[in-house]
Parts: structure tokens; C-alpha cells; sequence
């Protein structure tokens, strides 16, 4: 139970606090499902740039994780996402989705299958209800375990090799493995599109855990990131983020804004021959009739970020808004995430309007869009194995 | 494996009625039914030695024209009385006509409501509106027409009346309190609410649709042979003693049913006229059911208010009427109102309203001769006490009381007594928690939002599955009518 | 002299009604049976040095186009927003609100883990039917019989509205108009503290229970309001609730507005078949053009105006207009700081508002007693203590102390209340409090008990209700105050209503008020360009 005077720290410190706090000496954080997070350390492209070349560490802990266990597991997360659980391997982890009956997604997340029937879901958004709900007629119990497991995200090129210094091998592990070391837990997994790790650990050995990746980085230059280089990352990657790219269904105020994975682009996850799962009649419906609108990854002309901005077909009619958009540092292109009308979602004809305020005033541009297929960045090391020694 | 295109599930009057409808509609039926006999709550009983009752259902109340129509009950041996009146026994005992007159304020909210109802009335044997496609346009402009031709007046008076409470409109237009408790109980009858519960008024026009109350010959049993009769006659094939347990789903559509006995039927299309929320939680299973589904399933209220108690007397009882008239023991619409109270907690009252009827007044040979029985309603009962046997024999001793009360002596004649509370008619007849309707009846729970608003056109949430219970629309009592609005809307889709 | 129009009522929606129209240039003039406007909406000095809201106490619903309009933020008024509150359970638990999200949630996942996660949907789903809501208060209902050309527009547009919706959205709004709050929020929660902190809103001011139906609807006539564009947020008016009255008094009186005070009406005049004035209680009889009724439709048609003056049906209609009161107040002076053993020391639940009913069961039990014309020995009590911030309300280091009662029924036992009632009534809510915070009697320096009885002899609510007029569905849009009359004309010509009888109803809104002055204004040549459109919804 929660101590009685919570309420004096509604933004709470994650295990890493002491560690994190010493380095943010700029002190830009944001809060994160109410806990302290880093926006930065100070370096928002010095973060960027040692993501793509060296290693980084993230403080994945405020991360939302369900403990999904008992002989009804497999059954009930089948039922329960888009996805075939029942063909994800104990030590494996798939990306996926799930829908409410409407078809329309509720959220995406990780789902870590780490016994034959006991499973961890790390995901955005608080889920209880629903989860509990969808587990009715199953035999399977639900808890939240965010407090209980800190994690980070080591993640960049030299990713592995800091690993390997800090006494993990993980040369063997492929793309969405998992590997245990004790109490720990090292998944090939992340948000970055890079070679990268998730490391597990109890919130009581966090600081351990930090102190030793840290020292075993130094020669390859790992610094702690906060989400401000990470979202440029995940961008380059094409991965979406819940409340920036799509609004959950249950929390959508305007009924028009829940959207349905073939409309977000996530169609490639759904196993429509596994059987029922939840939502699976309606998108059935909806792949017959198509959406409304789609999530589309674009190529902006120029080098001016998009964010915000509004598309048009012909420079004339709105027929979409960019709902996450940067300046790519890695491959140098205005890149963005859009939501556009269904019937425009192949379109070449589309031009974003930019307002870029430059010293009080803002310069309109109207730039071309090209359509492009995500990830924006496809980088082999982030497939090979073993890994390259960088 | 035997194969049948349409398996119906359950032989209460609903299932009958639909099994009817689909077999006259060219369909091959299978009716399965769990008891030895078909029926459901329409059934005659022998609760004592030498007596028998209506074990649940003890009135002909709304049985559906279209059924009626295409079935010759007459000629099944199924005969019920004329509309029944009305007394209120006690000092000042007061009988109303089953229809029109009374007395003065009466007759003219009758004249008043009635026309409400007539208007309405329409609505129960069409299936429930909804925006868009689907709707029987015909019929919809019909009951729009029927409206607009009510007069300004008239609509005003019936959109404020709409969702407005029965006390308020007992206060209002009668000045007789004993009228005002009869409106009052009439109102709240088979259902989970006191008379100033909004939506009330609304109950009573449901009521009203149904037309006048008619007592069974020889019991409801009779008018469930009958049924039975005309099923077969029209070809449906029933089982009895044929228990379902499961629905068979495959490919993402309900395939047939397997019994307890472990045979399995295939059928292109499966009918439940069971409990809406046994079949999808107990027969489907939450697997093959949507989240949300499964919430709305769980949301469902189950709050039967309404005991039943048969009584065996050795004699007539006082009732100083006409014992072939139904009595309504309510004093008061407060009476009513705080016999609602306890059961919102679990509770028992310490004063219940009854419906009384004495059978033997109209088929003496339902008891031995000079015997006779009473069919009580007693309202209300709670559907979940703390303690069942407790609350089972304090409520028994205050309708024993109230009934003393209204015919003095009664006490001394009793030979046996058999009450069923909610729970009693949960287990016996499978209406969960003892409701009625198969899950309440209020405007929350009328029309499209029946049993709920993603299953209210009697398709279920999983295709080839179809609800005709009084779950769906428009509700419970032996009626049909849910039944044979189910089968229609099964056989314009299968057309 | 004629007047423009005369008003009867200081009530904050008379004032708003006559605000307006004073600054589309009428000449206008608001008589007050007291000796100080405000109505309900009053700050008084019933114990030296003490401010009491005496009757309404927040301030959430007051909308903000008429604020805007009528420039009342100059005219002195400040609303000052409160923090969440508490639930006491009797076990010697609490369940705190907090106006920050997550401490919310942990507060909620103390006594649920399953409910801290339900709530979002929860407020998504209420916060949705707001939405549909909200843009209907400010505009006048259509008459749903009428063939006219403006009510057929807005039906229209009502109907534009609701297709906007999905059929899935459209059974939800219907069945949310129709169910209880008990259903409803078993809908979401496990928790019964968690659902009575809920529910509260469906109960506060109506003779519904919380396992009424109808009463979830009553809950969003509550969630409607938002202090600086947060919605369902509530607040304090600096000064109390009077501060509204003040600030909507300089503003009428700044247009050239004349406000009477101690001139009670005795009846509305009507002569050839047009109200052409009224009478006071002093014989003096105020001409005016129009006469513009503050007062509850009881009060102003079967009190103030000659039977034979009225078309019968419409008598008949008011007589069944149902204004049964429910509620009752407890001002009470405190010496000092009330203390809640439950509370950790220092703990921000004093800011807000306390409960002491921690099941929906309680409260309904509070309801069965006020239908049988009793109040409750286990009342429902709204607990605030406006001088945790507004300490310019009692002397330094006192306070003053709030609580709103429901139930307290009309009449007790078919009787009118006595003073010895109204002691008992007092004593059994102060007996409460005691329990939960011991040591809160001997504070008490003084206590006002007021129930229906006294609300109706002061503020001139009939049967003390204090929304005039109940708030279910056959009293509320186009019946209210009765089918046919909903557009804040009366039955004669020249005479007009703008209280809380009328649509929307009660609460200290001013919507009736300002939406009567609209319909006023529309029979004018008055520059109307002072009533500007309310906000939209995006």
C-alpha cells in the first residue's frame, strides 16, 4: 500500500534517482505517468548522435508492466492481442497491439513470453481494467509489477560490446531474445532502430546494475539520454508513440479519433487465423470497406522539422496533420509520421505547410511530401548476429 | 449427427414462439428443452398433495396476437377467462373493471394513458429501432404516424410523462389513495423499483400495451401444452430433457449445440431463449466473445424483486369479493414504496404488496373439492440476502400477515404453504436472480438498449447466434412476442 | 414612469437578466423582498466577524460567457479553485481527491488498484456526455410540438448533433439520461468508497436517490461547470457567495440599473390581458412594460398572480410542477481549526470538500428516510471550510464551516419543521462531524441550521428547493417549468421567467437568467450586440 502522504511527491523518483540526479545537472525533466524522467541531459544532440554512434542509457522504469501469468496465459493474450502468442517461443519477445471490440487500438507494447505460461506486457498507457476483463473465463492471473523491476535501454552501436565489458555475453542473442544472468534480464530489444538492449533488474539492485554498465561503457562513451533524443530515434525508426501518434481508444474524447491498427499501419502483426481476439470482427469489416484514415511515414523536402503541421493535397485541400515529425541527423531528412485521409494514403500530390518561428516571427514554408515506407532508417547492425564489435 | 438448420434452445414461451414462427417460415427446427416439459415459467404445478397452481406465470397477460393468430390454441384444449377486474379488499374494498369505467379520475387517466399505449404499442413487435439501415420503415412511420396524429396536446403530455414516476402521477391525477396504491403497484409489478423511481410511468404503459389480464384454465401448464401442440404442428421437432452445455463455435460462428449427455446437433443457425447472459458467458464462453462484450454481460441486472407463494386452504377465503377477481393487496403508494426499500440492501419488508389470485374460483378441480389455492406475487423479496432461509421464512410470515389482514380467518385455513423467492425461481426456472424479464425491465434497458446495445436487433455478438429471450426486447411475461420478434429478424437475414 | 422591465427577485439570476438588458439600454428595476440581494447567492454576517455563504456555498457552474459579458472580474468578483477533499470512512480510513493526476491515482489504487485505472475511462465517459450537454445550456429549448420555422432549426440542429455522434455513442447517452448513478458507476468500480465519492454529484440538491434512475444525469448538471476553462473544476468566491451578487449588482447599476431592496411583491399585475406591472407589499404598484419573474414557478404563479389571470391548464401544469426540497445547510462559526485524527498532519484535504458517507448504501438509506418525511440520523453531509483559503471570511485563526445536508425532506411527518426539528436536524449532523473529528463541538461558536423551512421563509424558494424545481427528465429542457412554456415566456403577455425554474435549471449558473434576457431582447429594438454567443465545444 501506498504510504498515506503520497500526495507529497506526485511526481515520484525512479531507482535510478540518485545516479540520474548527479548527472542532470540542467535539471530537464519531464514527468513520465508520474514519475521523474529525464528530457535531456543537457545535449539533446550529442544524445541523438551517441545513439547512432556509441551507447546510451535510458531509464525505462516508469515503463507500465503487467505480469500476465498461469495455465490461461496463452489463451487469454491471444484473445487479448493481434498477434499469435501461442507461437512466440519461451525467451522471446514480439511487438504487438491490442484492440477494443470496435477494432480500434487501446495501445501497442512488448510482450515478454518469459516462462511457458508466465508473460510481461510493457506498454505506455495503464491497462488494469481491461486487462482483468479480458482475462475473465481464463485461467491466469494479473498484476502490475512497474515499482517492482527497474530497466534501462542500452542502446547504439557499441551496445553490445559495453554489455560484453560489463560481463554479459550476449553475442548469441538474437533481435527480440532474451537472456538471464541472475537476477537480471537482458532482451534484445528497444526503441531506437539501433543495436540495442533492454536490461531488467529489481528496483533494490538498480543502482547496481547502473553503476556497473557505467563503469564498463566509459571507454565507448555511454552517456545517459533522456526522451528528447530518443523520440528523434524512434522517429528514424517509424515507431509509434501512444497520446503523439494515435489516441488510446478508451481515452478518446472525440469518438473519431480512436483508429484501428490497419489504419496505423500495424495490419503486418494481425494473425486473422489464430482464432478470435478481441476486436477481430470489426477489423474484419474494416479490411473489407478500409479505414478512414492512415498513418503514414513522409519524406519533407528541405530541413526544417515538421511538427505540428498540417498536410494538403495540391497545396489546397487539409487532407491529413503530422502528429510526429524531426529534423533526421542521421540521414539528414525532415522526416514525420501523418495521419491522412484513407483515400490519400498513397498520394504523390501532398505538401506540408510549415511555420518555422524564426527570432519572433514565423517563416511559412509549404513543402513537398513524398509517401515513404518505415523505418525510415533500416540499419543491418540492428539484425546482425552476432553482433558487429563496434 | 443429426443436423438441423435452426436449433432453438430453451421451450419457455418464447422458444415456442419462435420455433413457431421459424418452422412456419419454412425452417427445419429443433427445439431443445432441459425439463421434462416445455413451458418455462408457464407451467402448472402440484405443490401439495391434491393442489395445484401456476408455478410461476399465473395470468394470460399480452400473449402475442401473431401468435395467437397462428396457433388454435382453442383447439389444444387451452381456454382462459375474460379479462379479469380488479378489487382492492380491506374495510373499504374497491373493484375496478378490467377495462374502462371506474371511478371518475380513474377512468379518465386510464382514457389517457391508454392512448399513450396504443401509440407505443407497435413498437414492442418490431424490432428496435436503430439509426440507418435495417429499420422496417413501414412500420416505424407507422407508429411515427400514429403519433402525429395524437395532437400536440397529447405529445406534450406523453413527452413529459415519458420518464416520469407513477407516484408523481398517482398524486397528481387521482384523489382515491387506493386507486393511487393500485396504479402504483400495478406499475412496479415484475419489476426492481419503487414507485417513485422515474421511468415508472413508462412500466405501466408497457403494461397497458399488454391488454387485459386473463386467468388460465387448469393453469399455465395448459396454454404450454397448447404451444407445444402447435409447435409440432407446425413441424418443429422438440426435446425435452435435452440439456445444452455448450454452444459449438467454429470458424467464428456458432455451428450448433452440444447436450449434457455429450451429443452434439449442427444447425446453420443457433437460437437461445435462454438467460441472455447464461448463454454468452455459460454456452459461448468469454473466448470467443469481445472484451467489451463480456462487460456489458457483466453489467447486466439480474434484480428479480418478486416472490412467488402458493398457498392450499381448506376453505374460501374472505376476501369479501368475487374470488374470480385478481386482489391487489397495496394500501397506499408509500406502502409500496417502502416494501421497495429493504430489498435495495438484502433486506426483507416488513409489510410486502401482493397480487393475489384464487385459481379454484375459476377450475375448481385445481384443489379438492370445497379446497382451494391462492397464487401469490408478493413484492418485494430480496433476490440476494445475507442469510436465504431467514429472509425466505420472515418474508413468508409478513405476506401470511398481509394476507390475514385483507381476508381475515385465512390464517386458519391454510393446509400448506410453498413460497419460491428470487432465488427459488433462479434455481427452478432458470431466470437468473429471479428477474422476470430475464434481466430488468426499465428504460435503461428498454428498446435498443435491450439486453444491450451492441446485441439489441436479436443477433448475438457472435454470428449465427440469436437471443429470443425477454432479454431482448420488448421484455418478459408469457407473452412470445421477444420470440417471434427474433425469428423474424432470423429469417430476414436469412432470406 | 413605466418601466422597461420590472424584475421580481435579486436572486444572481434576476440580476443577470437584468444586468443584460440594462445594457441594451432598457430602463430596468430588480425588486427584493429583503434587505440585501443575492437570493441564494448571498454572503452574510450572522455572527460578528464571521462571513457565512449562508445558502449556495461553491461556485463551479457559473458560466463564463456571462462573467465575460457582464465583466463581472471587474466589478470585484475572484473565484478562488479548490483542491480535491476527502471521504471519512467509518472504519477511520479516508479516501482522498487530488487535483494532480497521478497522486489521484495512487490515492485510488490504496483502496482499488483496479479502480485507480478505471477512473480515466470513467471521467472520458462522463466528460462525453458533458460535451453534448454543455452547448444546450445557453440556448433557449425548442418546442418539440411547434411547426415554426425557428423551432424546426433547432431541432434541427439538436438532431445535426446527435447523428454527430455514433449509434454505439448515441445508446449510451440515452441509457446514461436513464440509469442511476449506483448502476452506473458499478460500471467502472469495485471500491464502495471510490463509487460514494462518485456519486455524490447525482445526489447534491435533488429528491433522487443514488439508486434512483435518472439520478447519473443530476451528476453531470454537477461536472458542467469549470473555473477558468477547467472543466468540473469548482471554486470559492472570494468573500462568499454574496461576492457574485455584488459583482452582478455593480455591474446592472453601472448600466443604469435600480435595484429595491426590502420591496417584496405582493402580486404581478395583469390588466387586459397584459402583465402591466407590479405590486408591491407596501400598496406601491411599479408600472412596467414587462414583468420578468426571478421567483420559482410556484411562487410566481400560484403565490403572486390571480388564478383567473391564467389559462386553467397552465394553473394545473404549475400545480404539478414538483419542487419538493431535499437539502439543508449547517454555517457554523468555529473558534479554531477543526482537527481529523484521519488525516495526516498537514494534509491538503481541508482545502477541499469532506465526506463523512463512505457507501452509496448510506446514502440511499438517507434518501428512504427523506421520502418517509424524516431526515437522517446517518445524513449525507457536504463538509467545506471556504477559510483554508479565504481567510478574509472569519477572524484570523477561526473559521468558518459549511455543510450542506441531503436529506432534509419538506415536511417531517406530513407536519411543517419546528424549531425543535430544525435542533434535532442540527444536532444529528453535528453528531456526525463529532465523530470524525472529536472536539469539533466545543469550537463552535455558533451554528445556523437551515432547512427547507428556512429556505423557503428567507430566500422564498417554495418548499425550499434549491434548484426551483427538481431536475428530472419531465422537469428539465422543453418541460421546464411546463411542456409548452419552456422558452421563458409566461402565459400571459409582457410577463417572462428567468430563474431556475426554467431551462436549465438551478445551480448558480445565470444560464436561465441570460438565456431569458436573450428571448427578451428578440421582442426588442434594444441593441442586443451586449449578449454574445457562448462558447463552443471544439
Amino acid at each position: 500500500m501506498t504510504a498515506l502522504t503520497h500526495y507529497e511527491t506526485p511526481i515520484r523518483p525512479s531507482p535510478f534517482a540518485p545516479r540520474l540526479d548527479a548527472l542532470n545537472r540542467h535539471a530537464d525533466w519531464t514527468p513520465w505517468s508520474g514519475w521523474r524522467s529525464a528530457r535531456s541531459f543537457g545535449d539533446v544532440e550529442m544524445e541523438v548522435s551517441a545513439i547512432r554512434n556509441g551507447a546510451t542509457l535510458y531509464d525505462l522504469s516508469p515503463m507500465v508492466k503487467y505480469r500476465i501469468a498461469g495455465p490461461g496465459a496463452v489463451a487469454m493474450l491471444d484473445r487479448l492481442t493481434v498477434r499469435n502468442v501461442a507461437g512466440l517461443p519461451v525467451g522471446r519477445v514480439h511487438y504487438t497491439a491490442w484492440c477494443d471490440d470496435r477494432g480500434h487500438l487501446l495501445d501497442d507494447g512488448t510482450l515478454f513470453r518469459l516462462r511457458a505460461d508466465e508473460f510481461r506486457l510493457c506498454c505506455q498507457e495503464r491497462h488494469l481494467p481491461w486487462l482483468l476483463d479480458s482475462a475473465q473465463g481464463f485461467d491466469v492471473e494479473i498484476a502490475e509489477v512497474t515499482v517492482e523491476i527497474a530497466a534501462l535501454a542500452l542502446q547504439g552501436p557499441c551496445s553490445a560490446s559495453v554489455l560484453g565489458a560489463a560481463g554479459f555475453d550476449v553475442s548469441g542473442l538474437k533481435p527480440f531474445g532474451i537472456a538471464a544472468a541472475g537476477d537480471i534480464m537482458v532482451s534484445r530489444t528497444g526503441f531506437t532502430g539501433d543495436l540495442g538492449y533492454e536490461v531488467w533488474t529489481p528496483a533494490g539492485q538498480a543502482l547496481a546494475l547502473w553503476d556497473r554498465l557505467m563503469a564498463a561503457g566509459a571507454p565507448w562513451g555511454l552517456r545517459p539520454i533522456g526522451s528528447a533524443a530518443l523520440d528523434v530515434a524512434r522517429i528514424e525508426a517509424g515507431f509509434i508513440v501512444a497520446g503523439a501518434d494515435f489516441v488510446p481508444a478508451e481515452q478518446a474524447l472525440r469518438e473519431d479519433r480512436a483508429m484501428s491498427p490497419l489504419e496505423l499501419g500495424l495490419g503486418w502483426m494481425i494473425d486473422w487465423d489464430k482464432g478470435h481476439f478481441n476486436g477481430r470482427r470489426a477489423l474484419l469489416a474494416e479490411r473489407e470497406t478500409g479505414g478512414r484514415r492512415a498513418l503514414v511515414g513522409l519524406e519533407i523536402e528541405g530541413n526544417i522539422g515538421a511538427e505540428g503541421a498540417i498536410v494538403y493535397l495540391d497545396k489546397r485541400r487539409e487532407v491529413g496533420t503530422v502528429t510526429s515529425a524531426c529534423w533526421s541527423p542521421t540521414t539528414k531528412k525532415s522526416l514525420a509520421l501523418a495521419h491522412l485521409d484513407w483515400k490519400h494514403r498513397e498520394s504523390d500530390r501532398l505538401w506540408v505547410e510549415i511555420y518555422a518561428l524564426r527570432e519572433l516571427r514565423y517563416v511559412r514554408l509549404m513543402e513537398r511530401a513524398r509517401v515513404v515506407p518505415r523505418p525510415f532508417l533500416d540499419l543491418p547492425r540492428r539484425r546482425a548476429t552476432p553482433p558487429g564489435a563496434f | 449427427m443429426p443436423s438441423s438448420d435452426i436449433v432453438v434452445i430453451g421451450g419457455g414461451a418464447n422458444g415456442l414462439a419462435c420455433a413457431i414462427r421459424l418452422a412456419r417460415g419454412g425452417a427445419r427446427v429443433t427445439l431443445l428443452e432441459a425439463e421434462p416439459e416445455v413451458g418455462g415459467g408457464a407451467t402448472t404445478v402440484e405443490f401439495a398433495p391434491g393442489y395445484r397452481v401456476s408455478g410461476l406465470a399465473h395470468l394470460v397477460h399480452g400473449l402475442d396476437a401473431r401468435l395467437v393468430a397462428a396457433t388454435d390454441l382453442a383447439g389444444q384444449g387451452f381456454r382462459a377467462t375474460d379479462p379479469l377486474p380488479t378489487t382492492l379488499p380491506g374495510a373499504d374494498p374497491l373493484t375496478v373493471p378490467a377495462a374502462g369505467g371506474g371511478p371518475g379520475d380513474w377512468s379518465t387517466l386510464m382514457d389517457r394513458l391508454g392512448r399513450h399505449a396504443t401509440r407505443l404499442a407497435p413498437l414492442r413487435s418490431l424490432p428496435p429501432p436503430r439509426l440507418g439501415a435495417g429499420n422496417d420503415w413501414r412500420a416505424l412511420t407507422g407508429v411515427g404516424f400514429g403519433l402525429a396524429r395524437a395532437g400536440r396536446a397529447d405529445l406534450r403530455d406523453l413527452m413529459r410523462l415519458i420518464l416520469i414516476n407513477v407516484a408523481d402521477v398517482a398524486e397528481d391525477e387521482l384523489s382515491d389513495e387506493r386507486l393511487r396504491a393500485l396504479l402504483a403497484f400495478d406499475a412496479t409489478l415484475g419489476a426492481w423499483a419503487g414507485p417513485r423511481s422515474p421511468g415508472t410511468l413508462l412500466l405501466y404503459l408497457n403494461r397497458l400495451a399488454l391488454g387485459g389480464a386473463r386467468a388460465p384454465m387448469g393453469g399455465m401448464g395448459r396454454l404450454a401444452a397448447a404451444l407445444r401442440a402447435a409447435a409440432e404442428g407446425a413441424g418443429v421437432t422438440i426435446r425435452t430433457a435435452a440439456r445444452v452445455t455448450a454452444i459449438a463455435v467454429a470458424g467464428d460462428r456458432a455451428r450448433g449445440v452440444t447436450l449434457a449427455t455429450g451429443e452434439t446437433l449442427r444447425a446453420d443457425h443457433v437460437v437461445s431463449a435462454l438467460c441472455a447472459r447464461t448463454t454468452l458467458e455459460g454456452l459461448v464462453g468469454p473466448a470467443h466473445l469481445d472484451t467489451g462484450t463480456v462487460r456489458r454481460i457483466a453489467a447486466m441486472p439480474f434484480h428479480g424483486g418478486a416472490a412467488k407463494l402458493h398457498i392450499a386452504l381448506t376453505g374460501a377465503p374472505g376476501f369479501g369479493a368475487d374470488l374470480r377477481h385478481r386482489f391487489v393487496l397495496a394500501p397506499s403508494v408509500d406502502a409500496v414504496e417502502r416494501a421497495f426499500n429493504p430489498v435495495k440492501y438484502g433486506e426483507v419488508p416488513d409489510r410486502p404488496v401482493a397480487e393475489v389470485l384464487v385459481p379454484t374460483a375459476h377450475d375448481p378441480s385445481l384443489a379438492p373439492e370445497g379446497h382451494h389455492v391462492l397464487s401469490v406475487i408478493a413484492q418485494f423479496a430480496p433476490h440476494a440476502p445475507k442469510d436465504p432461509d431467514a429472509a425466505k421464512a420472515a418474508f413468508t410470515r409478513a405476506v401470511l400477515s398481509v394476507l390475514e389482514q385483507a381476508a381475515p380467518g385465512l390464517s386458519g385455513q391454510i393446509a400448506h404453504v410453498e413460497t419460491l423467492m428470487p432465488a427459488d425461481i433462479a434455481a427452478r426456472y432458470g431466470l437468473r436472480g429471479g428477474s422476470w424479464h430475464h434481466g430488468d425491465l426499465a428504460a435503461e434497458r428498454m428498446l435498443f438498449l435491450r439486453p444491450f446495445p451492441e446485441a439489441a436487433r436479436y443477433r448475438a455478438p457472435l454470428p449465427g447466434l440469436w437471443l429470443a429471450s425477454a432479454a431482448t426486447h420488448p421484455g418478459g411475461g408469457v407473452t412470445g412476442t421477444a420470440g417471434w420478434n427474433a425469428a423474424e429478424a432470423l429469417l430476414k437475414e436469412a432470406a | 414612469m413605466s418601466w422597461d422591465a420590472v424584475i421580481v427577485g435579486a436572486g444572481h439570476n434576476g440580476l443577470v437578466t437584468a444586468a443584460y438588458l440594462a445594457r441594451a439600454g432598457m430602463t430596468v428595476c430588480v425588486v427584493e423582498r429583503n434587505d440585501w440581494v443575492g437570493g441564494a447567492a448571498v454572503s452574510r454576517e450572522l455572527y460578528p466577524g464571521f462571513t457565512y455563504s449562508n445558502c449556495s456555498y461553491v461556485c463551479s457552474l457559473f458560466r463564463p460567457e456571462i462573467m465575460r459579458d457582464l465583466e463581472l472580474p471587474r466589478h470585484g468578483l475572484q473565484v478562488l479553485p479548490y483542491e480535491g477533499g476527502a471521504v471519512l470512512k467509518e472504519d477511520g480510513g479516508y479516501l482522498a481527491m487530488f487535483r494532480d493526476h497521478d497522486a489521484n491515482r495512487r490515492e485510488f489504487a490504496r483502496h482499488s488498484p483496479r479502480d485507480a485505472e478505471a477512473y480515466d475511462r470513467y471521467a472520458r465517459d462522463v466528460l462525453r456526455h458533458c460535451r453534448f450537454i454543455r452547448p444546450l445550456l445557453m440556448r433557449t429549448p425548442p418546442d418539440p410540438v411547434s411547426l415554426r420555422p425557428r423551432d424546426l432549426g433547432e431541432l434541427a440542429w439538436l438532431g445535426r448533433r446527435v447523428l454527430e455522434m455514433s449509434e454505439a455513442q448515441i445508446a449510451e447517452m440515452v441509457r446514461f439520461w436513464t440509469m442511476s448513478i449506483a448502476d452506473f458507476l458499478d460500471e467502472y468500480f469495485e471500491s464502495p468508497v471510490i463509487k460514494a465519492y462518485l456519486a455524490v454529484s447525482a445526489i447534491i440538491g435533488t429528491a433522487l436517490g443514488p439508486m434512483s434512475p435518472g439520478s447519473a444525469y443530476v451528476l453531470l448538471h454537477h461536472y458542467m461547470g469549470d473555473v477558468d476553462g477547467n472543466v468540473g473544476a469548482w471554486g470559492y468566491a472570494r468573500g462568499g457567495m454574496g461576492a457574485i451578487s455584488a459583482a452582478l449588482r455593480a455591474s446592472f447599476e453601472v448600466a443604469g440599473g435600480t435595484v429595491r431592496t426590502g420591496s417584496g411583491v405582493r402580486r404581478i399585475v395583469v390588466s387586459g390581458g397584459r402583465a402591466t406591472g407590479v405590486e408591491l407589499d407596501s400598496g406601491e404598484v411599479l408600472k412596467a412594460r414587462r414583468v420578468i419573474s426571478g421567483m420559482d414557478a410556484r411562487r410566481t404563479y400560484l403565490d403572486c398572480m390571480a388564478e383567473d389571470d391564467l389559462p386553467a391548464e397552465f394553473v394545473g401544469a404549475v400545480r404539478r410542477f414538483r419542487t419538493r426540497g431535499s437539502s439543508g445547510k449547517l454555517n457554523i462559526a468555529l473558534d479554531a481549526a477543526p482537527h481529523f485524527p484521519a488525516f495526516p498532519d498537514g494534509a491538503p484535504m481541508l482545502k477541499g470538500d469532506l465526506h463523512f458517507t463512505d457507501t452509496i448504501e448510506r446514502m440511499e438509506r438517507a434518501y428512504d428516510d427523506w421520502k418517509d418525511g424524516r431526515f437522517s440520523s446517518d445524513p449525507f453531509q457536504d463538509l467545506m471550510i471556504p477559510t483554508m483559503i479565504d481567510p478574509t471570511m472569519a477572524p484570523p485563526g477561526k473559521h468558518f464551516v459549511s455543510s450542506f445536508v441531503q436529506y432534509a425532506p419538506p415536511r417531517i411527518g406530513g407536519q411543517g419543521w419546528t424549531d425543535a426539528d430544525r435542533d434535532a436536524f442540527g444536532a444529528a449532523c453535528l453528531d456526525q462531524i463529532e465523530r470524525f473529528s472529536p472536539g469539533f463541538r466545543d469550537r463552535v461558536l455558533h451554528v445556523e441550521v437551515r432547512t427547507p423551512r428556512e429556505l423557503e421563509a428567507e430566500v422564498g424558494l417554495t418548499e425550499g428547493n434549491i434548484f426551483q424545481g427538481e431536475l428530472t427528465f419531465d422537469q428539465l429542457f422543453f418541460n421546464r417549468p411546463v411542456p409548452g412554456y419552456a422558452q421563458y415566456r409566461g402565459p400571459v403577455e409582457g410577463l417572462w421567467m428567468c430563474g431556475s425554474s426554467t431551462h436549465p435549471g438551478g445551480g448558480v449558473m445565470g444560464a436561465p437568467g441570460r438565456n431569458a434576457a436573450v428571448e427578451i431582447l428578440r421582442t426588442t429594438k434594444h441593441d442586443r450586440s451586449g449578449v454574445r454567443d457562448a462558447y463552443a465545444v471544439l
